[in-house]
């Protein structure tokens, strides 16, 4: 019974019969990381080291001057990058927290409450799960042309709120919620409303914490509304200016580093983001089964 | 003021609700029931749509001969392998991990993980970098330094490369939210399951993961595969990512998803371009069929 112990799913400590797994998974990551690595010193690279033949992948004397010609550098229409960065952050900002409030609320809908017609939205969502986005780029656009949204800073915002997969993860937490707690609440007399904004949220916090991690992420690296929705240069996003920045310098060393450094800007928020709720992710994933 | 006070408590559950669902039928259902009309019709996006009836899906299938000789044999490959692929590598990942202790785990976890945050735009600056034509790439450079090339290689460009790079990018950014949930799945296996199937005779670690571990996580791996079809088919785009034009060089890298904007946004044929997201919309929704005919729980 002891070998079967020791070589058991989860163990607390370090055997060396879980040396074959680190053979395989440290290579893998590697593999993973590396490349990330690799965008992040060239980012801080002189332009001199990114001439160098042959390359290099570390860099020996770091610089931020790939950022300075990136934050210095306009586009024809005279819109400096920051503010690119600035609609970006607001409209993710605002993304982020109409899906948290439109998911939860509706989550809590149709984890604890009765009505006619609620197993077939939740079958109707499910469905959604394997909604494809791109497939239907078309028709969405002609949506936002009927609703008037073309340039307009909301259709950056109200075309990635309702997601699927966030209602999904949020309604299966829920339904872990003991109905004794709400049954207690509303004895007291407690609204729908006071029952979700005290009770329900503050339980489901590792829920909302994925839902806000995938609104962040689908948001802030999206590029569909910028190039389809918005024609004013002003209120388009950096994702959509590093895309631009890519295709109309990429091949050209300089715009090499300032399409690294802007890689970089792009990708620190999301990293962090995941770190700090990385272990509420997980708690989440536990009950996301499908049946 | 008390009657409307009244209205809005009674029906509270529809008040919650009706954010989510105006949005998930503006965004979501309206296209893609506006998709499927759009496919019975001419469209240009300048005069209104004109009913051709089946006129698109004939000519995709029988007339368009980059979508049957390049497209559809395209997708199909990358989906095969890059769908089913990233899923059993993401398993095999996931159950790796859950044999080791929770530091390094979460360590590896989230290294595995960084990839698919990116996104497509950071995919193509980081691996255009790397396989930059040039002997400046980094690809290049290292083959040149070991002896296997002389020239550089135009990798983006050339028809026969192109594909198998989008492959391997594509499998690199896969192991995304369905990698967690299956790792959350096979961390959360009762344990006493495996005493018991050690009992019952099960002798090796392969037998304990198709007798024990995936029957006990059958609904975090249909999550999973799900989740795998739908990256499958939002990453595919990458070719022309990479490439830097659409259509990629020789329609190498082809897919259905460029093809659409190819049709739809380049020559604003958008009945024609609908039809094709009709196909495509068929295929993940066959691939989600198997995986719940797979997986899914049998009532």
């Amino acid at each position: 019974m002891a070998s079967l112990k020791s070589r058991r799913i989860n163990p607390d400590k370090f055997h060396k019969s879980q040396l074959k797994f680190y053979a395989i998974l440290i290579p893998v990551s590697a593999f993973m990381v590396l490349p990330i690595l690799f965008i992040i010193f060239h980012a801080f690279k002189p332009i001199d080291e990114l001439f160098a033949y042959p390359p290099r992948f570390f860099t020996t004397r770091p610089t931020l001057d790939n950022f300075k010609r990136l934050f210095t550098a306009t586009t024809e229409s005279n819109v400096p990058v920051s503010r690119y960065l600035f609609n970006s952050v607001v409209s993710t900002l605002f993304t982020v927290l109409f899906t948290l409030w439109v998911t939860a609320s509706a989550g809590y809908v149709l984890s604890k409450k009765n009505f006619k017609g609620k197993d077939t939205l939740f079958t109707i969502n499910t469905l959604a799960l394997m909604f494809v986005p791109v497939a239907v780029s078309i028709p969405r656009f002609l949506v936002i042309v009927k609703l008037g949204l073309i340039d307009n800073f909301f259709a950056h915002i109200l075309p990635l709120l309702a997601m699927p997969v966030g209602l999904f993860l949020v309604k299966q937490f829920i339904d872990q919620i003991p109905d004794s707690l709400i049954e207690a609440a509303k004895i007291d007399g407690a609204s729908d409303y006071y029952i979700l904004m005290k009770i329900i949220i503050p339980l489901i916090k590792p829920a909302l914490s994925t839902v806000a991690i995938l609104a962040f992420q689908t948001s802030w690296n999206s590029i569909e509304s910028s190039a389809m929705f918005i024609n004013d240069e002003s209120l388009k996003t950096f994702a959509f200016y590093m895309n631009t920045l890519v295709s109309t310098t990429g091949n050209t060393v300089a715009g090499q580093g300032m399409a690294a450094a802007a890689s970089l800007i792009m990708f620190l928020p999301n990293l962090i983001l995941f770190i700090i709720l990385q272990s509420r992710v997980m708690d989440t994933m536990m009950y996301s089964g499908l049946k | 003021m008390k009657v409307k006070q009244k209205f809005i408590n009674r029906n509270s559950h529809w008040v919650l609700l009706s954010p989510y669902i105006i949005l998930f039928c503006l965004f979501i259902l309206i296209p893609v029931i506006s998709a499927v009309v759009l496919s019975f019709t001419y469209f240009n996006a300048v005069q209104p749509p004109k009913f051709i009836g089946l006129k698109n899906y004939i000519s995709l299938l029988t007339q368009d001969t980059v979508f049957m000789q390049k497209v559809l044999p395209n997708t199909i490959k990358y989906a095969l392998i890059v769908g089913p692929g990233g899923y059993i590598l993401s398993f095999i990942f996931a159950w790796m991990l859950a044999q080791i202790p929770k530091i390094p785990r979460t360590i590896i976890a989230i290294l595995i993980y960084l990839p698919s945050m990116t996104s497509g735009v950071m995919m193509s600056t980081i691996w255009s970098i790397i396989f930059s034509g040039n002997q400046l790439g980094y690809l290049n450079s290292f083959l040149i330094e070991i002896g296997m090339i002389t020239e550089p290689i135009q990798w983006l460009q050339s028809p026969e490369y192109l594909m198998t790079i989008v492959i391997i990018v594509a499998l690199w950014s896969s192991m995304g939210v369905g990698f967690l949930a299956m790792l959350a799945g096979v961390l959360n296996v009762n344990e006493e399951l495996y005493d018991a199937a050690y009992i019952d005779g099960v002798s090796n670690r392969f037998q304990e993961i198709i007798y024990v571990t995936i029957p006990s996580m059958k609904p975090q791996m249909l999550f999973g595969a799900v989740m795998a079809i739908v990256n499958t088919f939002t990453t595919s785009g990458l070719g022309v990512a990479l490439s830097g034009s659409n259509p990629t060089p020789q329609y190498a890298a082809q897919l259905i998803v460029n093809h659409i904007e190819d049709y739809g946004f380049i020559r604003y044929e958008m009945g024609y371009a609908a039809a094709a997201s009709v196909v495509l919309l068929v295929i993940v929704w066959i691939a989600s069929r198997f995986s719940w005919s797979l997986f899914g729980e049998k009532d």
